[in-house]
């Protein structure tokens, strides 16, 4: 059970106040945090849990829901070979989170395509410009209300023929 | 006094070193790099976003059109992924075949690199040797799926369909030829000087470093990292087999370079060991939902046809949740991150593509070398641009 993980036991010893949720699915543990406190967290995850590995950043668009997104932190540990997700909400209004390109670096380039792909942006990032779309792009492609085909186009409607 | 002025100078996206269309931006003092900024995106084709639009099945051959050259990787991280959404175990004939053709894309994948890399560093008779060698699982591959390159031989639940006769032969004939192949190689790079020079000391990250920059697999071993997903978090019934996992020690690309031999030769011993263990059964789960029915009933019985129709026309409805499901691919963890909301498409697919977070870690390894070796480093990465941009 998700009480009994050992991340979990730890977390809410050190930052109950900022868990939202804790869910598992599958034997995976996700834990749903404040997004204030994210840094915090994932380097005590670092540090004291040994998740010395991100294995990715990415983010979910709940289109019509509040808050509308979601980062997803994916870590694994390497010495105690299993994984934790992370999950923060963020809101539309407000669609920033801090960095944790800190606490790894491989988080400079995952985060610069959720900022591509989802015009989240994270504060004190180093160098956070589109990576997968031109400079030029306008838009964020993977939100749920940005069209398949792309803006000022016509949906595809099938063969015509 | 003299004044030190930098040079910037364009690779790419154009240039037969780069492995397709990475562009790299670099600052030069002399020959010496300074710094490099990579451009990449120019193969970007949004399969992230057009799998939403696309049941759980169709999305499948977009998988194998990310990593070209592993096409059958691809699609096991997808399918393990979605057989773990909808909770069906899998038939053991299926995983033995599954763990048979990952192996083989492996050998298939490491000969493109080893080919390409000693290409890049100045060895043409290995790219020639190693391409002839790739030509034999291609043809299987094309013999098992139809298709060389992009396979999408497997499905939800199992195998499109079983193995053709003379399977086994063939796989066989593979294993037993290879491994005087792989000598071969050896023969020509190990002890050659103008290798080991190109190569030892060459794109040097420690252990520490390449675990904090997230690179993965053999790039990660090569750094002296025991960790290998088979083993350590086995899917698809890798725990049932004993191989070794390879491990660098001095972290720089002629043990990169070792490692992926080994890797080579193990996923021989592996593919040997699989075909030993392959027994007559299904090839595809007992899930009428989920699964096509065998195809003498959809050409002799109209229910069958149906039940064909049905889930190739309106897919399957999956659970609402959330899963991360990884594979240790030829590059390195390849993960499929999956959301459904209950509907037959999933809400949202995120592959976590181990080229693109290796290709990061570029900087790290080619800072303050010479143009030459970045060469070598871009090889020794092993990097396919259809899985960085996706």
């Amino acid at each position: 059970m998700a009480e009994n993980n050992r991340a979990v036991i730890k977390l809410k010893e050190r930052f109950a106040a900022d868990i939202v949720d804790i869910k598992e699915f599958r034997g995976e543990v996700t834990v749903t945090v404040k997004k204030e406190n994210i840094v915090d967290i994932c380097s005590f995850l670092k540090t004291a849990l040994a998740f010395n590995l991100l294995t990715d950043v990415t983010a979910v668009d709940y289109l019509g829901q509040e808050p509308r997104f979601m980062m997803v932190y994916n870590l694994y540990s390497i010495p105690n070979k299993d994984r934790l997700r992370i999950k923060a909400q963020v809101s539309e209004s407000c669609c920033s989170i801090d960095t944790v390109y800190k606490v790894w670096s491989t988080a400079e380039w995952l985060e610069r395509e959720v900022y591509d792909l989802f015009g989240i942006t994270f504060n004190s990032h180093p160098d956070l410009r589109r990576i997968l779309m031109t400079d030029d792009w306008a838009g964020h492609p993977l939100r749920k209300d940005y069209p398949l085909q792309g803006p000022d186009r016509e949906p595809y409607k099938g063969r015509l023929s | 006094m003299a004044q030190i002025e930098t040079m910037t100078l364009n690779m790419g996206p154009q240039h037969p070193s780069t492995h397709g269309v990475l562009r790299l931006v670099l600052e030069l003092d002399g020959e010496i790099i300074r710094k490099i900024t990579p451009h990449i995106g120019y193969l970007h084709r949004g399969i992230e976003k057009l799998s939403e639009y696309r049941t759980y099945h169709q999305a499948l051959p977009l998988t194998d059109r990310m990593d070209y050259l592993a096409p059958m990787s691809n699609n096991l991280g997808y399918v393990l992924a979605v057989e773990k959404l909808l909770g069906i175990e899998v038939p053991e004939r299926a995983q033995t075949v599954r763990v048979i053709t990952a192996e083989l894309t492996r050998l298939k994948s490491h000969l493109v690199w080893l080919a390409c890399h000693a290409l890049d560093i100045g060895a043409m008779t290995v790219f020639i040797y190693a391409f002839r060698e790739r030509e034999k699982v291609m043809q299987l591959y094309e013999k098992l799926s139809g298709a060389r390159m992009t396979s999408n031989y497997y499905r939800v639940g199992g195998l499109s369909a079983d193995v053709y006769a003379g399977f086994e032969k063939d796989v066989q004939e593979i294993i037993d030829t290879f491994p005087g192949f792989f000598d071969t190689y050896e023969g020509l790079l190990t002890k050659n000087t103008i290798w080991l020079q190109r190569t030892v000391g060459n794109g040097v990250i420690s252990a520490e470093d390449a675990i904090d920059a997230g690179i993965t697999g053999p790039a990660l071993r090569g750094s002296g990292v025991d960790w290998d997903l088979r083993r350590d978090n086995p899917y698809s019934g890798y725990d049932k087999y004993s191989f070794k996992v390879p491990v660098g020690e001095k972290c720089d690309t002629f043990d990169r370079y070792k490692v992926r031999l080994i890797e080579m030769r193990e996923a021989v011993n592996i593919i040997s060991q699989a075909l030993k263990a392959l027994k007559p059964g299904p090839v595809l789960a007992d899930e009428p939902q989920v699964c096509y029915p065998p195809k003498e009933n959809v050409y002799n019985s109209i229910e069958g046809l149906i039940h064909h129709f049905k889930i190739a026309s309106e897919g399957f409805p999956v659970p609402e949740g959330e899963i991360y499901q990884s594979v240790e691919a030829p590059k390195g963890e390849l993960g499929f991150y999956l959301v459904s909301d209950g509907g037959n498409k999933p809400y949202r697919m995120r592959v976590r593509p181990p080229s693109f977070v290796n290709l990061s870690a570029i900087e790290k390894m080619a800072k303050g070398a010479m143009i030459a070796d970045l060469v070598a480093v871009i090889g020794t990465l092993d990097i396919v641009l259809g899985e960085i941009d996706r």
